[in-house]
């Protein structure tokens, strides 16, 4: 993508250490876990805030992340740039957002693939949008603007879904690939998420991931889902971060991490939040599959090699 | 729509789904939007339901996030019944959610089922406050014995600038002491609800401290706050209340960390 100059992201000393953040699992960062977290010392691992949560002017927030970024790689999540909307974005956000990257030098840095502002109201959710050659046109100038604003690449997470739209045309996998083409984006593949699209709108998960640009994911999402029913009585899944990561979603994730060897993934528990030592261990879980992929990477490199 | 619309292939003259999308969501009485269904053909009200619930109730959590004391008060059904009325009447015009709320307050004066409570209102626009504090611009505060080091023919015409976490807050009922007893985890005792209570929000360091202020205290901070001099502030605070007590309210202002510098009137 070009307006990526080389020159806005070596614009002044860094205040943090570049934590490297390559084949680590990691997990939300909540502030009743601050003390926990300082108090188990350096160890392995990541840590993602929502962008948002630290917008304010200065206080508790900036401190508690500024000690987290510290000693550990941090993912800037934006949850409400409404990059899938038909509105143009919020320039005043886009700022703040920007500064934030610029005074915390995230590891990561993602966005959704959904809208939750329109006209003047903030609807506080991830609303979906009808996947169109016209609205893949959209969200790639939003996601250009934003890129270009920031100085650096996004990663785009995969949306979960309850409604589909009668003017879609392209499936979801197509959609996200054009995007990645028109903006030269990374992806961020949130594994639960499809997991209750794929259940949700009846079709396989792994053949969603067959079709999902894989090469070109930067992070990976587990989270717990919850289930109700639709108008049918059949099993409807909700996207819920208020739980441990389910099983069938720890095997997809497993495929996956087979396929694209260990990449930096960040279990999201959002409600109903753990002690520490719960979701520190939910993590551990992950980073022992993303380890044992990394071995077998590594045996099947030197093999190779050999040969 | 003209044909040159239809084919123009801009977005907005075509299919605006977000318009579509949130015509029905805060409103639970609406059916779901056309554009919407579930896979082959499937109904979309309880799908569309999801979203809809996502919004209302994440909503109201973010309220009962904010103002924990009200909601102590009420019990969270009383609260979050209100609470639902105030999001679909009013709901957020910022991404920022801890600036969610400004209008709470008002509307809990204008609510019916909490007329037997008038204090509750004031209560809620202290936890705003507090809020803003917790989340203001950091800054390092006056030095308590600042004010020693400037002659005194100076002092009356020695500006304060205020901290950007400073607020003042007047009320006819006893916000404080209600407010103090009902964030805190221990048990609250029975509060006489009669007598006003003035209110100075602080935050010195990382943490907001909420205290009384004494009589005419709140006059003379808000004439410091708009950048009166020490001497006009005193003057309007002793028009006020008689037994206001100058060097008293200096020292607790000072000792709050309610300013972060003082000036001569005219100086920078």
């Amino acid at each position: 993508m070009n307006g990526l100059a080389p020159a806005s992201r070596i614009s002044k000393t860094s205040r943090f250490p570049a934590h490297p953040i390559a084949g680590l699992a990691g997990t939300s960062f909540k502030h009743e876990h601050l003390h926990a977290i300082l108090g188990d010392g350096p160890r392995d691992g990541f840590f993602e805030v929502h962008a948002e949560n630290y917008m304010g002017a200065g206080g508790p927030p900036h401190d508690a992340l500024a000690r987290i970024r510290r000693d550990y790689p941090v993912s800037l999540h934006g949850v409400c740039m409404s990059i899938g909307g038909p509105r143009p974005l919020d320039k005043v956000h886009l700022g703040r957002f920007k500064a934030l990257v610029d005074r915390y030098e995230p590891a990561l840095v993602s966005e959704h693939l959904a809208w939750s502002t329109h006209d003047t109201t903030y609807y506080n959710d991830l609303l979906p949008l009808p996947y169109t050659p016209a609205t893949v046109s959209r969200v790639a100038d939003h996601i250009d603007e934003m890129q270009e604003t920031i100085g650096r690449p996004i990663l785009l997470e995969n949306p979960s879904t309850y409604v589909l739209f009668a003017e879609s045309t392209m499936s979801e996998t197509d959609f996200i690939g054009a995007l990645v083409q028109r903006t030269g984006c990374g992806l961020l593949l949130d594994v639960n998420n499809v997991f209750v699209s794929a259940t949700n709108h009846g079709y396989s998960a792994l053949s969603y991931l067959a079709d999902f640009p894989l090469a070109d994911v930067g992070e990976i999402h587990l989270a717990g889902h919850a289930e109700q029913e639709d108008d049918e009585g059949d099993l409807l899944l909700i996207d819920s971060h208020d739980g441990p990561v389910a099983d069938p979603v720890w095997k997809l994730f497993d495929i996956v991490i087979g396929r694209c060897g260990p990449l930096p993934t960040l279990i999201e528990w959002d409600s109903n939040i753990p002690e520490w030592p719960v979701l520190k261990a939910e993590a551990a879980a992950a980073q022992a599959i993303l380890d044992h992929h990394a071995d077998c990477h590594h045996l099947f490199g030197k093999a190779h090699a050999a040969g | 729509m003209p044909q040159d619309e239809l084919q123009s292939g801009d977005l907005s003259h075509r299919f605006d789904y977000a318009e579509a999308f949130t015509a029905s969501l805060l409103d639970p009485d609406r059916a779901p939007p056309d554009a919407v269904s579930g896979p082959n053909g499937k109904e979309a009200v309880k799908r569309y339901a999801v979203y809809r619930n996502n919004v209302t109730v994440s909503l109201i959590d973010a309220l009962a996030a904010s103002f924990p004391a009200t909601l102590r008060i009420t019990g969270p059904d009383f609260f979050r019944a209100m609470a639902r009325f105030h999001v679909r009447e009013t709901p957020p015009t910022s991404p920022l959610l801890f600036e969610y709320g400004r209008d709470f307050p008002d509307f809990i004066e204008r609510y019916d089922y909490a007329r037997p409570m008038p204090w509750l209102a004031d209560v809620a626009r202290l936890e705003r406050a507090w809020l803003d504090a917790y989340h203001a611009a950091d800054a390092e505060p006056l030095a308590s014995a600042a004010l020693a080091s400037i002659p005194p023919e100076q002092l009356a015409d020695t500006v304060l600038v205020p901290h950007p976490a400073t607020h003042a807050m007047r009320s006819r009922y006893p916000v404080v002491t209600i407010f103090a007893a009902n964030r805190s985890d221990g048990p609250v005792g029975r509060i006489d609800p009669s007598g006003p209570e003035d209110a100075l929000i602080t935050r010195p360091g990382l943490e907001v401290f909420v205290r009384h202020l004494p009589p005419g205290g709140a006059v003379f901070l808000d004439r410091l706050m708009a950048g009166e001099p020490l001497g006009a502030a005193a003057a309007a605070a002793f028009a006020e209340r008689a037994e206001f007590d100058l060097a008293a309210n200096i020292a607790g202002l000072l000792q709050a960390g309610a300013f972060t510098a003082a000036h001569q009137r005219g100086s920078p």
